[in-house]
């Protein structure tokens, strides 16, 4: 007796991706283990720390806590598709690099699309309202200071403002 | 925050991008559960609801029936064909097998595992399978589980006294008879750990052809694959562990060894790959990666000037019902057991007990920072009985910098180190004088407000002296580590480091150490991981020992290169080594520019000019460095005295806290440390370090609990419940660096993977002491909850003196 | 932690998913948002045969600020149970017309959780400390469940039971929440809202939450007053009658002292890992002074930048 398969149609990454999937895979299961997008990453599965983030319809969610059948229709936005076309960092991975807002790696992704979207809503965020936003995701290396940092440098080079 | 320059290098201790950041900020690390195998099935498992039980019956039929189901092992079988695990210590009656055997010993317990297409089939067929158990009896307090009646965990042990020790180093009693005073007090340092993000996970491969098993994991750990082989019953070389796995934290824990044995026995067995991979659940209870479990009693002498003369302290320390190295975190603060002071001398009992809990594994520091704990405590209580300031109370004991290379009583010498200077610019950096105020000011409005301040060591250099220390059957004292170097035909060097990385950056590390030596640029050097087969011996990133062994092996072997070209250099252009001069590579008679060979050039020769070549000089341009930890390789004294690890970082933490009077909720307001790792050689990744280590001292301290209900069920087993700090919970922090180079390492650097988190609990009670002195009450276990404190202010029967506090 | 294993349903209209939920029963959830849900399906502590999921149903979404009613009446705030915890965030009429479910708003998890989480979800879970179940029950709003066999409406302080056990039967789907708006009925009054809770860190279930709500005349003295409490007893707890003692006084520091130890006195709450019920009890009376002072101290803030 095997499950019964549902089709979903999801555009991630700007591509559509098409696939028949059982109701109870999650989206995180479906990116990583279905599209081979490993970049998104669960740490606990239970909608906690935050390391399965990724942009629904532009809005972080929690990928660990949807269906990929919930998804269905929708746009899926990963650490994949934040970095340029040829697979090098964007302005706001590169400042991490440049702040060294990592070390493990792997909160890293969730803490960049969280970070993502903060700039896209609020281009030069206070301190406090930077970790407001990125409050939904766990770090264990780095006690999210030069995360801090490396989402501010990423603020004032997207602005264009001086250091 | 302030940096001291690196004196007279090209990299090293200059700002640097690492190697490492842009492959994780693009997701596209490489950790095990990335690794996908073709034909690959998935593990799930049964876990024991009893602290201890008899197994009568393990009814697997239904799961077996299960669809996508291949396979469910049980210990019966497991146990027959593997060799069990052992403990650190002389224990061989305690075993453990990656399933239970015949009975279980803690609630979570691993007792059965399914073998299934994915890992949604492999839980749908674990929760079918019965279990028979006949539930028995247990104990989970340690000081009860000490007592000759206590239930016994691991009956043909005979006790649940796994170790059991009292070392007396330097005269105690005469120094305790007369001291001027003396305190007696007992702190409590609860289980935590470090708990990752990414759970602990293995895949492995048997290839039936070349008898070889392939295992990928999120692996730190020494001996692993020697580990494995032998559990497995195999030769060393029929393993192959791949380091070049992208670890997504560790901090100590991930030492994996009993679901690699499981996941090998199976590959092994059923032919196809395998893999597990933690859910949080199974990782919170029955990976056995718990932290130090520890009841201190202490006993300082000291005189009314404030010299403390002598220490007793009594350490008793939970381990839970198994364990690998766990008891020789006990065996490691031996080698700082007075802190950065000048103590006269120590007694130390370490007492390693077992429980029907969950097994503790190493965690960040191995013991050292619950002893600082400890240690600071007992500062800071010698001090509120004397009146006395607490700065005041530790500059007049702490070790000063004439007095180096300094000898404690147990037999370490520490190198290198100021730590008046460090402690003057934490408090430069907190500003201090404006933090009192502010203290001040927010106890006049009626908020209980506090600092806080510890000054502790960081030994580092991971030397593995604990091992004879707690067991004079076990003569290891090789405890090496290496790094191979290849500059090929191209002229492009690379490193090879031969163990698994975890956030640390080695592969910058080992670049920019390459790259001073011989003069090239760290951008253009590749470091890769070896396997188990190819690698040259290490140890593993544990004791804070990269930056020494991996910096210092690398160093050794870019010398070597270095050496090499010198040699094709002298004899082509006919002169001695010493009138030729190196300088990026290129090699010039002194004083004649003209006469130069370059890298290119040197290159060319070693690899495809063999008539060109020095007679003796190995063809190709090579070479490796194997290593001695510093100062190691001696066993122990008869009282135990040795020299534990042998480089020692150390930090100053100021601290100002707010407690809520109404709610009791702790508020971290101000954080620096000052902080000194010697040289530097990568500023960004050491901050990063210490940064995120205050940041898991601050969740011991204030948030982190693994708590056991009566009946043993760990009650904190999600993130709903376990609960790590997040950004909205680390206050910004100010590190300020100072440096005493070493002189035992290669470029003065020191190990500092531990930073932080050493220093920053003993900091943050200090502080949560200090508010609550006015009231007269205070609070010696951690962590220091909201509930925990209100509760003690409970017991405040007057109104709060606020001139009754210590400054 | 995979969920067991299920079927997924998305109807195109609410009259379908009744219909979903008629045939299969107990056997079948309903979904929207899925931040409380999904976790425990990821633990196995729920296992649905059916999930019919809610979350693009247009008859959920509703979002009707009070009619332009003559200032006499008083007005409802209309939001639909399938609107996002994000949308109310942002929702300019949403902050005008309910100052007290956007404070609340602050302190319910965190981004990625408010940016699926539901009105209605976060009421229909039960949970004894959720914020939004709380303010429904203080401000006394009232919920419009619908069936196969047509609309009912419950008061909120009537539909939680206990603790993760609401009214609501297996068959019936919350639509909409109404919330009374207090528009002052015409006299010359200011407002003040204040929303606080304990909790062991940021974004975590609080172990104990209180929030007041409370209408003063132009002389600071206090015309109607709600308050409750949430973690503290089985139900969010909304307290009339202790405000409608406050009623009348100037709420002073003696009048919400009193309130504050009545409330205290009124919660029922559990020992937990996080909090004893003693500590639940204490944090009762400490947040319901504090939240009835700060509300106090917005009403006469704005009646002083009206002199």
């Amino acid at each position: 007796m095997t499950e019964k398969l549902y089709p979903v149609s999801i555009e991630v990454n700007g591509t559509l991706r098409e696939a028949q999937v059982s109701a109870r895979l999650t989206l995180v299961d479906f990116l990583r283990d279905t599209l081979f997008l490993t970049g998104t990453h669960t740490g606990c599965e239970h909608g906690i720390c935050g390391a399965c983030s990724v942009l629904l319809d532009g809005e972080p969610v929690r990928s660990c806590l949807m269906y990929a059948v919930q998804a269905d229709g929708r746009r899926v936005t990963t650490i994949e598709g934040l970095a340029k076309p040829d697979g090098t960092p964007d302005a706001l991975q590169d400042a991490f690099c440049e702040a060294h807002g990592l070390q493990c790696g792997y909160c890293t992704p969730g803490m960049i699309v969280a970070a993502h979207a903060l700039l896209e809503a609020n281009p030069t965020p206070a301190d406090d309202e930077i970790r407001e936003a990125i409050g939904g995701n766990l770090c264990r290396c780095t006690g999210y200071q030069q995360i801090v940092d490396a989402i501010k440098l990423a603020a004032e080079r997207r602005s264009g403002s001086a250091r | 925050m302030s940096a001291s320059p690196a004196p007279g290098f090209r990299y090293i201790g200059k700002k640097r991008r690492t190697k490492e950041d842009p492959r994780f900020v693009t997701g596209r690390g490489r950790y095990v559960a990335d690794i996908a195998l073709p034909g690959m099935k998935h593990v799930a498992l049964v876990a024991s609801p009893h602290a201890a039980a008899r197994i009568k019956a393990i009814h697997t039929e239904k799961a077996q029936a299960m669809p996508g189901v291949r396979y469910v092992l049980t210990g019966a079988e497991l146990c027959a064909a593997v060799e069990p695990l052992l403990p650190g210590v002389d224990a061989p009656k305690v075993v453990r097998y990656p399933l239970a055997y015949q009975v279980v010993r803690y609630a979570g317990e691993w007792v059965a595992a399914v073998v299934a297409d994915s890992r949604a089939l492999a839980e749908d067929a674990a929760e079918k399978i019965e279990v028979d158990y006949e539930p028995t009896a247990y104990v989970l307090d340690p000081e009860k589980s000490i007592q000759p009646d206590a239930p016994l965990v691991h009956p043909a042990h005979g006790s649940n006294v796994l170790y059991r020790r009292k070392f007396v180093w330097g005269p105690v009693e005469e120094d305790f008879a007369r001291a001027e005073q003396k305190l007696a007090l007992r702190v409590r340092w609860s289980r935590s750990a470090t708990v990752p993000i990414e759970t602990f996970g293995v895949a492995a491969h048997w290839d039936p052809n070349q008898k070889l098993l392939d295992v990928w994991a999120s692996i730190q750990m020494p001996k692993y694959p020697d580990q494995t082989a032998r559990a497995l019953r195999l030769p060393g070389n029929a393993v192959r562990v791949h380091y070049d796995v992208d670890v997504g934290g560790s901090y100590g824990v991930k030492r994996g060894i009993k679901h690699t044995v499981l996941v090998g026995y199976l590959a092994k067995k059923l032919g196809f790959p395998v893999r597990f991979i933690e859910d949080r659940l199974e990782n919170m209870r029955g990976g056995d990666m718990h932290g130090p479990d520890r009841i201190f009693d202490l006993q300082v002498a000291f005189d009314e000037d404030g010299t403390i003369c002598s220490l007793k302290i009594r350490a008793l320390d939970d381990v839970g019902a198994y364990a690998g190295r766990s008891p020789l975190q006990l065996g490691k603060p031996v080698g700082a057991i007075v802190g950065p002071y000048q103590i006269h001398s120590v007694e130390y009992e370490p007492i390693s007990v077992m429980t029907n809990k969950t097994a503790q594994e190493a965690v960040r520091g191995f013991g050292q920072s619950p002893t600082n704990y400890a240690i600071e405590t007992a500062i800071d209580r010698v001090a509120r009985y004397l009146r006395m300031d607490r700065i005041e109370l530790r500059k007049k004991n702490l070790i000063r910098k004439d007095q180096f290379p300094y000898r404690i009583p147990s037999g370490t010498a520490y190198d290198s180190g100021d730590y008046h200077t460090v402690l003057d610019k934490a408090l430069a950096a907190a500003d201090y004088p404006t933090l009192l105020a502010a203290r001040d000011a927010a106890r006049a409005a009626g908020l209980l407000a506090g600092i806080g301040i510890a000054t502790c060591l960081e030994p580092s250099g991971g030397n593995t002296s604990f091992e004879p220390l707690f067991n004079a059957k076990n003569d290891t004292t090789t405890w090496m580590d290496s790094c191979l170097v290849r500059v090929d035909l191209s002229g492009a060097i690379t490193g090879v480091m031969n163990t698994s990385s975890s956030g640390q950056g080695h592969e910058t590390l080992v670049a920019t150490v390459l790259g001073e030596v011989l003069e090239r640029d760290p951008d253009t050097i590749r470091v890769v991981h070896a396997d188990s087969l190819n690698a040259l011996p290490s140890n593993s990133p544990v004791g804070s020992r990269m930056a020494i062994m991996l910096g210092g092996a690398a160093a050794g072997a870019a010398h070597k290169i270095k050496a090499a070209l010198l040699a094709i250099a002298a004899h082509n252009l006919k002169k001695e080594i010493a009138e030729l001069e190196y300088r990026e590579g290129n090699v010039s008679v002194k004083g004649d520019a003209g006469k130069t060979l370059s890298w290119a050039q040197l290159v060319e020769i070693a690899h495809r000019k063999y008539h060109l070549l020095p007679p003796g000089l190995e063809p190709g341009l090579q070479a490796k460095f194997v290593w001695e930890v510093p100062g190691g390789g001696a066993m122990p004294t008869a009282d135990g005295r040795i020299q534990m690890y042998p480089c020692f970082s150390f930090e100053a933490h100021v601290v100002l806290l707010e407690i809520d009077p109404g709610t009791g909720q702790p508020k971290l307001l101000r954080y620096a440390c000052g902080h000194d790792c010697g040289v530097m050689i990568n500023p960004d990744i050491v901050h990063g370090m210490t940064l995120g280590g205050i940041a898991h001292g601050i969740g011991a301290a204030l948030y982190e609990k693994f708590a056991f209900s009566a009946n043993g069920q760990l009650e904190s087993q999600s993130f709903m419940d376990y609960l790590i700090p997040s950004a909205l919970e680390v206050p910004p922090i100010s590190i300020a660096d100072h440096c005493t180079p070493s002189p035992l390492t290669t470029f003065g650097q020191k190990g500092s993977g531990e930073a932080g988190y050493l220093g920053a609990p003993a900091a943050i009670a200090c502080a949560v002491n200090d508010a609550l002195a006015p009231t007269g009450v205070s609070i010696a276990e951690l962590p220091m909850t909201p509930l925990q404190i209100w509760k003690l202010l409970q017991t405040v029967t007057k109104g709060p003196d606020l001139k009754s506090s210590t400054p | 932690m995979k969920a067991a294993p299920f079927e997924y349903a998305r109807p195109a209209t609410l009259t379908e998913a009744c219909e979903l939920l008629a045939a299969h029963g107990p056997d079948a959830k309903l979904i929207a948002g899925g931040q409380s849900l999904v976790p425990m399906m990821a633990m196995r502590l729920a296992r649905p045969a059916w999930l019919i999921d809610i979350s693009r149903l247009v008859e959920l979404q509703r979002i009707a600020a009070p009619d332009a009613l003559p200032a006499a009446a008083d007005g409802h705030f209309v939001v639909g149970a399938g609107v996002r915890q994000c949308v109310m965030e942002r929702e300019a009429l949403a902050h005008a017309s309910l100052p007290l479910l956007a404070r609340a708003l602050r302190f319910v998890g965190h981004v990625q959780t408010r940016n699926r989480g539901t009105i209605g979800g976060s009421i229909v879970h039960g949970d004894v400390s959720a914020e939004i179940a709380l303010v429904a029950c203080v401000l006394d709003a009232i919920l419009e469940l619908r069936d196969t066999s047509g609309a009912t409406e419950v008061p909120a302080r009537e539909f939680f039971l206990a603790p993760m056990v609401t009214s609501i039967a297996p068959e019936q789907c919350l639509v909409e929440i109404r919330f009374p708006v207090w528009r002052g009925a015409g006299k010359a009054v200011t407002h003040g809202y204040a929303f606080d809770e304990v909790s062991v860190r940021h974004g975590d279930f609080a172990l104990v939450s209180a929030c007041a709500q409370v209408e003063l005349d132009a002389d600071g003295r206090c015309v109607r007053a709600e308050l409750g409490l949430g973690g503290a007893a089985p139900v969010p707890l909304a307290l009339p009658e202790i405000g409608a003692q406050l009623a009348g006084t100037r709420l002073d520091a003696q009048s919400i002292s009193a309130a504050a130890g009545a409330a205290a006195d009124s919660s029922d709450p559990e020992s937990d890992l996080h909090a004893s019920a003693d500590y639940r009890r204490h944090l009762a009376r400490v947040l319901v002074a504090r939240v009835l002072h700060a509300a106090k101290a917005e009403a006469i803030s704005k009646i002083e930048a009206a002199k």
